[in-house]
């Protein structure tokens, strides 16, 4: 009995073989839409945590004035800090395991003929390791450098490839404005941060080579601080403030002038946008999975009053109403099915594709895999069997007279 | 002759069908009294919008009266549920439709053989029997052709064959001859007659033809849905206009 109306769904399936493709094609859509976008989303989500989690959620940033939502947003009115403030927080927040000062601006390095646009960053040596960093050729300064306010400079790789191509550059001058430096180091290429720019793109000298030669005063822009092992980051952010506040003599009640960021709260803000994405490219999704239903649904719809003459022959010669519903769900389970495995197939290709070019995770959702499948194939069964239902429920003779 | 024998195969008691309401209503049948026994082959004739059509469908259970009873084989029709009369259609009931309603895009052979699958018969049995009643009506080597690859008088025989592979108790006919030439009309009658006499087909048809209502052995007349004779007076058969 089953095999027979297997045998006759198979029958009709292929019998209208143009209208049981459109209604593939539209399952197909549907499904290959949703899990190609889901899977690319779900894959830069992952990239950006991985990207934070690299950054090191051990440190924190601290930045005079009083912005709101991120490092980019202090406000200028507020005092500078000092490297004074820099030794405090070094010596005196036992949560601390180094402080760094940082103060960058873009430049033109240039070395002979060639002229490269970069950031050059003033700090010290222990930026490196706050930023769990390490120098792959040459060395970092030394006390003395930092001390004296020696021009000697760290490259980037990005910086170095540019200015040098193949050959080393330790040993060599490059002029950065007026400033003669000497190329004492080469960082470790980290590629590009999880903001999308590439940190290799820079020159580290000394900070106070930065005031003195560069920038004319003794702000520190910023402050990277990272956190003892072990320690929350709650708590040195505390530490930290209360030391900050007592230094830049904020009385009680009044409001800070600087800023504690730590990387957590970037991370969320990250991932936050990322997840915000892949939402809409989510909706996109579940648009195009509508569309294809509704495709589905027209086709059904158009062929149903050819289906109703058929349904009406069909009991007319002796089909009994379950004889011919269980044919048209089998249609419409095998049309589902086919289409739905061929959306997974062409989705799961469509993601690994996306994340190739994007240079994310492939990182395939088995629950949006069956949520998609199993929405179609419900949108399949709905709009092939429900208007069979009304057909086979008609006397005989209505259902041959259908226009 | 048994007291079997003489219990009508079809009897239609004080029948009405009534399309629509109000001002559309059409009273398409009128207190239709109707006996026929096994083995008659009968002619159904009438005006265009007599009730032919709609009493072959009463009779042929696809359609349901507004009143009165009928009973088939003695079993009052009105009683039985849907997938009753659906059994009734199956096994003991051929019917070729006015407008053949054949199954497009499919082969005369799995056309013919659709009323079987649904017998639930084997595959073997019922190409063969499917073989054999397209060769009954003159369609041999033409199995695999599609409807649409058929004149209208092979799609009519693809209709009689279809309705004759389930060797019914009754055939129903509506216009059986009516897209035929008088050769090819002919034809089918003969094959009709045959059935009926080999094979004791009780048969209705209805037709327009005076040439082929002859073949009968009784003749009902419709007119404006009531039944306005009934003769089984071969003379009279022979010289209805
Ligand atoms: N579904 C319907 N709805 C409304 N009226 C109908 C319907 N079917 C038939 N009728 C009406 O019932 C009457 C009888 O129709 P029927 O088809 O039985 O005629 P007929 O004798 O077979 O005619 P013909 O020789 O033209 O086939 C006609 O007046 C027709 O308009
Ligand atoms: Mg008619």
């Amino acid at each position: 009995m089953f095999l027979e109306t297997l045998h006759l769904a198979l029958q009709a399936i292929l019998r209208n073989a143009l209208r049981s493709f459109l209604t593939i094609l539209g399952v197909v859509i549907g499904v290959a839409a949703v899990i190609a976008m889901v899977t690319v989303g779900q894959g830069s989500t992952d990239q950006v945590e991985a990207d934070v989690s690299k950054l090191g959620t051990n440190l924190l940033m601290i930045r005079p004035g009083q912005g709101q939502g991120g490092p980019g947003g202090a406000s200028s009115t507020a005092a500078s800090l000092t490297l004074k403030d820099v030794d405090a927080i070094q010596d005196q927040v036992s949560s601390v395991n180094v402080a760094t000062p940082m103060n960058s601006r873009m430049m033109t390095a240039i070395l002979g003929n060639t002229n490269y646009s970069t950031n050059v960053t003033g700090t010290d040596n222990r930026y490196l390791e706050a930023t769990d960093w390490a120098i792959t050729e040459g060395r970092d300064f030394y006390d003395s450098e930092l001390r004296s306010g020696t021009a000697a400079c760290i490259l980037g790789e990005t910086v170095r490839k540019e200015l040098f191509g193949s050959s080393s550059p330790l040993g060599d001058v490059i002029r950065i404005k007026q400033i003669s430096c000497r190329v004492i180091g080469v960082l470790e290429a980290k590629g590009a941060s999880s903001f999308g720019n590439d940190q290799d793109d820079r020159i580290l000298i000394p900070i106070r080579t930065f005031h003195r030669r560069v920038a004319g005063n003794q702000d520190v822009s910023m402050i990277y601080a990272a956190i003892r092992e072990g320690i929350s980051t709650d708590k040195a952010k505390v530490d930290i403030e209360l030391l900050m506040r007592e230094r830049r003599r904020i009385g009680p009640g009044e409001d800070d002038d600087f800023n504690v960021f730590d990387m957590k709260q970037i991370t969320s803000m990250l991932t936050g946008i990322s997840s915000v994405l892949t939402g809409l490219l989510s909706a996109v999704a579940a648009v195009s999975l509508l569309v294809g239903g509704i495709g589905i649904m027209n086709i059904m719809l158009v062929s149903v009053t050819e289906r109703t003459r058929e349904i009406g022959i069909r009991l007319a010669i002796g089909a009994t109403e379950r004889q011919v519903l269980m044919q048209f769900l089998v249609e419409a389970i095998v049309l589902s099915l086919l289409g739905g495995l061929i959306g997974i197939l062409l989705g799961l290709a469509l993601a690994v594709v996306g994340s190739n070019m994007l240079a994310i995770p492939f990182a395939p959702d088995p629950v949006i895999i069956l949520l998609a499948f199993g929405f179609s194939a419900v949108v399949g069964v709905i709009f092939g069997y429900f208007p069979a239902r009304r057909a086979a429920r008609m006397n005989p003779i209505v259902a041959l007279r259908h226009q | 002759m048994t007291l079997a024998d003489e219990t009508p195969v079809i009897a239609l008691t004080g029948i009405a069908k009534t399309y629509g309401e109000g001002e559309t209503e059409v009273r398409a049948l009128q207190d239709v009294n109707l006996a026929i026994l096994s083995g008659e082959f009968v002619a159904i004739m009438g005006p265009s919008g007599s009730g032919k059509s709609t009493a072959l469908n009463m009779i042929g259970c696809l359609d349901t009266p507004t009143s009165g009873s009928y009973r088939f084989l003695g079993t009052e029709v009105g009683s039985l549920g849907r997938d009753q009369r659906a059994l009734l259609r199956r096994n003991y009931l051929g019917f070729v439709f006015q407008g053949y309603n054949l199954l497009a895009r499919t082969s005369a052979l799995d056309n013919v053989e659709l009323p079987l699958i649904y017998q639930g018969m084997a595959r073997t049995e019922r190409r063969a029997l499917a073989l054999r009643a397209l060769a009954r009506v003159g369609l041999t080597g033409r199995e695999h052709h599609h409807p649409s690859q058929l004149s209208g008088g092979q799609q009519q025989r693809v209709a009689i064959a279809r309705a004759i592979v389930t060797r019914p108790d009754v055939l129903l006919a509506d216009e059986p001859t009516g897209n035929l030439d008088t050769a090819r009309g002919q034809e089918i009658m003969e094959l009709l007659t045959e059935l009926n006499r080999d094979e004791g087909i009780t048969i209705l048809m209805v037709t327009h033809e005076p040439d082929m209502a002859a073949y009968a052995k009784r003749l009902v007349q419709f007119i404006d849905g009531r039944v306005a004779s009934d003769t089984t007076n071969p003379a009279e058969i022979a010289n209805v206009s």
